[in-house]
């Protein structure tokens, strides 16, 4: 099973992220910030990671630097979930090891729809 | 397929409201190049904006963007953080607070407001118009495009030629050749041109390019949407093939014949009956529709939820479990029991006590919130007001961590308000007053909150110049609550402020003259089953302080027995309880009985004439006298005897029977049956009722007595 680790300090989008995978057939976990993120990914593997990048302790460039760090995670496509679509944060994020972005409002038959280009 | 996310609209509602309350304490504190301050204050509206969005709350999500716009510049230090624009950010989140809780009510807010608000927003913001919302229409360009042509089956060329790290970025070009499937058919032709000898290989880097040939009613748009992660880091060509349908496939079969070392051949996933896909679809509307209904109903149903820390809930589990070895403990003794297993029932029993007085402890707890909840307004409130009247003020919250009963919490927020516009209005002189009192011309309002026995006390303090006894006395004379040659106490001339109709302040301001007075207050906290009481000192300032039980649910009883009845007095109302001395006694007219305690003449309210129920005994000699006080008056309770004390829960009786006078709820005991707790101010009202009527025919009583009767008329 496809297990995607969600991360956001919004309970309520963590809740519609993760329930939305689930509704799919994803397994998920959530972590509240980026530094929770780190630690479940360093005690579990995952196909995916999503994650918010306004967060409280780590943000989410910052646990891209880190989980790409990880031998576990060289590979493992890192989504960040982003209200900021301008070229900026995008180019910091693919500095960071990210592999795509999600544009948020966050829709969930979108979020579907894209994360086929990244895991089974 | 759709995703119904309408269930986490509560949740959304409840964490921006959280959101919303830090955002407006932290610009309260918020101060010059304070990074994380300002941070928080912009996480708290991006994730409002974003849970808006997704709901489809375009009102809040446009009213929000400008907010965060305006937050962004202040947080990449584009813009210095100037009061004025705390200001607007104020009222900023009066207007998010306004807008959600119109989702929440299903009703329209006052757009008047929200529009000024905006207006003035869009104002500051025009001024150093840097990058406002060039990714908005950015996005809305695509969508359009996105939406254009999507009619004809077309062939597609597509070139991809992918740089060597890029599945170091997490890409797989398998997904997204599988992604293009879902467009059309796909055909697809791998180029192993660059595949360097083994030895050279680097196993991380990726040598392959492709040429893909896509049948799809898809834009060029969606097909570059698909590369979207990946634009960067390859060559990509998208061109359309201007050819029928037949010939296209011909040619691609040629072509693929032709191509360069051609080792891969295969049709991924190819689809018979290319759909519009997904995403597609989810572009149309980018925004979820919310079933309103369902909403509807959820709003309606919400009768309000408890956020509870894990560690309480894990707490609860534990207890739970202990409870359930107890228990099995007990029913093993119980199958086999005899008298020389009794010290061991005894001990089982005496933990079982333990478990449930620990249980009801973290039941207690999980509706114990931080007294923080009903704090967090007033730094909003003393900065408003403080505005409004010109005074400085500093407001200080102590003891925010104290625990208090969610619904003691939510009834108290009212009148807490009024005592601390009560303190700012006419607590704090203004500041000329103050500097000739010698006093610094700040004003400083201390909250305060604390646990104290089985109830917790919340002070509300100023430093302003405290409460002007003669006038207080002037007004209660004008007024006709006391007359001329009273002598009072300073506390008993404070309290005069808790009157109907009492106001000093000379001229009604539209602080703290609305109306509603501090009896309403004191009615409030009565309700409440509190009390509150005033110290002030002329020149040093005041203090309000308000005693409140910790819960409302379970009350700490002492019961009495009435021939065979058992009735429940809440022990927070016992002054004392004595056997009554024969000299002590006094009867008055009718079958009125005083009787002398101290300096104060008690009425004597026998239970089984009140409620007209068999006694052992009739006379007050023999019996027992339990002394209660409420507001201030003193009654004594007459009953055959004094038995335990215990904690008990509440029943209402409105619930299961009907309100009676004179009691307050019902309870269950040890023992299986029920007994009625005692309503103290509703059976000092009416004993009042019952003597008043007897003291018509009494004149010369002393004014203490007096003003007995007439607070006990207003009732």
């Amino acid at each position: 099973m496809t297990k995607v680790l969600v991360v956001d300090d919004s309970n309520s989008i963590r809740d519609m992220v993760s329930f939305t995978l689930k509704s799919a057939g994803y397994e998920t976990a959530e972590a509240k910030d980026g530094q929770d993120g780190l630690n479940k990914a360093k005690s579990a593997a995952f196909d995916l990671v999503i994650s918010d990048v306004n967060m409280p302790n780590m943000d989410g460039i910052e646990l891209c630097q880190e989980l790409r760090k990880l031998p576990n995670f060289k590979f493992t496509p890192i989504l960040m979930l982003t209200t900021e679509s301008s070229g900026d944060m995008k180019m910091r994020g693919k500095a960071a090891g990210a592999t795509g972005w999600l544009v948020k409002p966050f829709n969930p038959e979108k979020l579907l729809a894209t994360i086929k280009r990244v895991v089974r | 397929m759709s995703v119904d996310l309408s269930q986490f609209i509560p949740s959304f509602l409840e964490e921006s409201f959280e959101g919303l309350e830090l955002m407006e304490s932290s610009l309260l504190n918020l101060e010059q190049g304070d990074d994380e301050t300002i941070n928080s204050i912009f996480r708290a509206a991006h994730s409002i904006k974003g849970g808006a969005g997704t709901f489809g709350f375009n009102g809040v999500t446009e009213f929000t963007h400008l907010v965060e716009t305006l937050l962004d510049e202040m947080r990449d230090g584009r813009r210095s953080i100037e009061q004025n624009d705390v200001e607007i950010l104020l009222e900023s989140v009066d207007c998010m607070r306004l807008l959600i809780e119109a989702i929440r009510d299903e009703t329209e807010c006052d757009s008047n407001k929200i529009n000024e608000t905006s207006i003035l927003l869009e104002h500051t913001l025009a001024f150093d118009d840097n990058a406002t919302s060039d990714t908005d229409t950015n996005t809305n360009v695509d969508e359009n495009s996105a939406n254009d042509t999507a009619d004809a089956l077309s062939k597609w060329q597509i070139t991809f030629i992918p740089e060597h790290h890029l599945v170091q970025t997490g890409n797989d070009p398998l997904f997204l050749f599988n992604a293009l499937a879902d467009l059309g058919e796909l055909i697809l032709v791998a180029n192993c041109k660059e595949l360097p000898a083994l030895n050279d290989i680097d196993a991380e880097e990726l040598y392959l390019s492709w040429q893909l040939t896509l049948s799809t009613k898809a834009s060029e748009t969606d097909i570059r949407e698909v590369f979207e992660w990946v634009e960067d880091e390859c060559q990509l060509t998208v061109t359309k093939e201007e050819t029928t349908d037949k010939v296209a496939s011909e040619e691609s079969e040629a072509m693929v014949e032709t191509s360069n070392e051609p080792i891969i051949n295969e049709p991924v996933n190819s689809k018979p009956e290319p759909q519009i896909s997904s995403a597609i679809a989810a572009d149309k509307n980018s925004s979820i529709p919310v079933p309103e209904k369902a909403a509807a109903n959820k709003a309606k149903n919400d009768l309000g939820s408890i956020r509870v820390g894990v560690d309480k809930v894990d707490s609860l589990i534990n207890l739970v479990g202990e409870l359930v070895i107890t228990q099995s403990m007990l029913s093993e003794l119980g199958n086999d029991f005899d008298l020389s297993k009794v010290e061991k029932l005894n001990s089982g029993l005496e933990e079982l006590l333990q478990n449930t007085k620990e249980l009801q402890e973290s039941v207690m707890r999980i509706r114990m919130l931080p007294i923080s909840f009903a704090f967090n307004r007033f730094p909003r409130l003393v900065h408003d007001l403080s505005k409004k009247t010109g005074k400085e003020i500093e407001l200080v919250l102590k003891g925010e961590q104290t625990e208090l009963d969610k619904t003691v919490m939510e009834q108290i927020g009212d009148p807490l308000v009024h005592l601390v516009r009560n303190a700012v209005d006419h607590g704090i002189e203004p500041a000329e007053a103050r500097i000739a009192a010698g006093k610094s011309q700040k004003g400083t309002i201390t909250l305060n909150a604390y646990h104290q026995g089985g109830s917790i006390v919340i002070e509300i303090n100023d430093d302003g110049g405290g409460i002007n006894r003669q006038a207080v006395f002037d007004k209660a004379l004008e007024k006709g609550i006391v007359d001329e040659n009273t002598t009072l106490t300073d506390t008993q001339v404070f309290d005069l402020i808790f009157e109907p109709g009492f106001s000093t302040a000379k001229e009604l301001s539209d602080i703290s003259g609305r109306g509603v007075g501090m009896d309403v207050v004191k009615k409030n906290i009565q309700s409440l089953g509190g009390r509150i009481q005033v110290e002030s000192e002329p020149g040093v300032g005041s203090t309000f302080r308000v005693n409140l039980p910790l819960t409302l649910a379970i009350l700490d009883g002492q019961l009495v027995r009435v021939g065979s009845e058992i009735y429940i007095i809440p022990l927070i109302t016992i002054v004392e309880s004595l056997q009554p001395q024969k000299d002590l006694i006094n009867r008055v007219s009718g079958d009125m009985v005083l009787y002398r305690l101290r300096e104060d003449n008690v009425p004597v309210i026998p239970i089984y004439s009140l409620f007209n129920i068999a006694s052992e005994f009739k006379d007050v000699e023999s019996s027992l006298l339990v002394v209660v006080e409420d507001d201030g008056q003193k009654i004594g309770l007459m009953v055959d005897d004094l038995l335990a004390q215990q904690q008990v829960v509440i029943k209402s009786l409105n619930d299961n029977y009907q309100q009676v006078e004179g009691i307050s709820g019902a309870t269950i005991l040890g023992d299986g049956s029920v007994a009625m707790i005692l309503d103290i101010s509703g059976i000092i009202s009416m004993a009042h009722k019952k003597s008043e009527m007897v003291q018509k025919h009494k004149n010369n009583m002393q004014f203490k007595a007096t003003q007995q009767i007439s607070e006990g008329a207003s009732f």
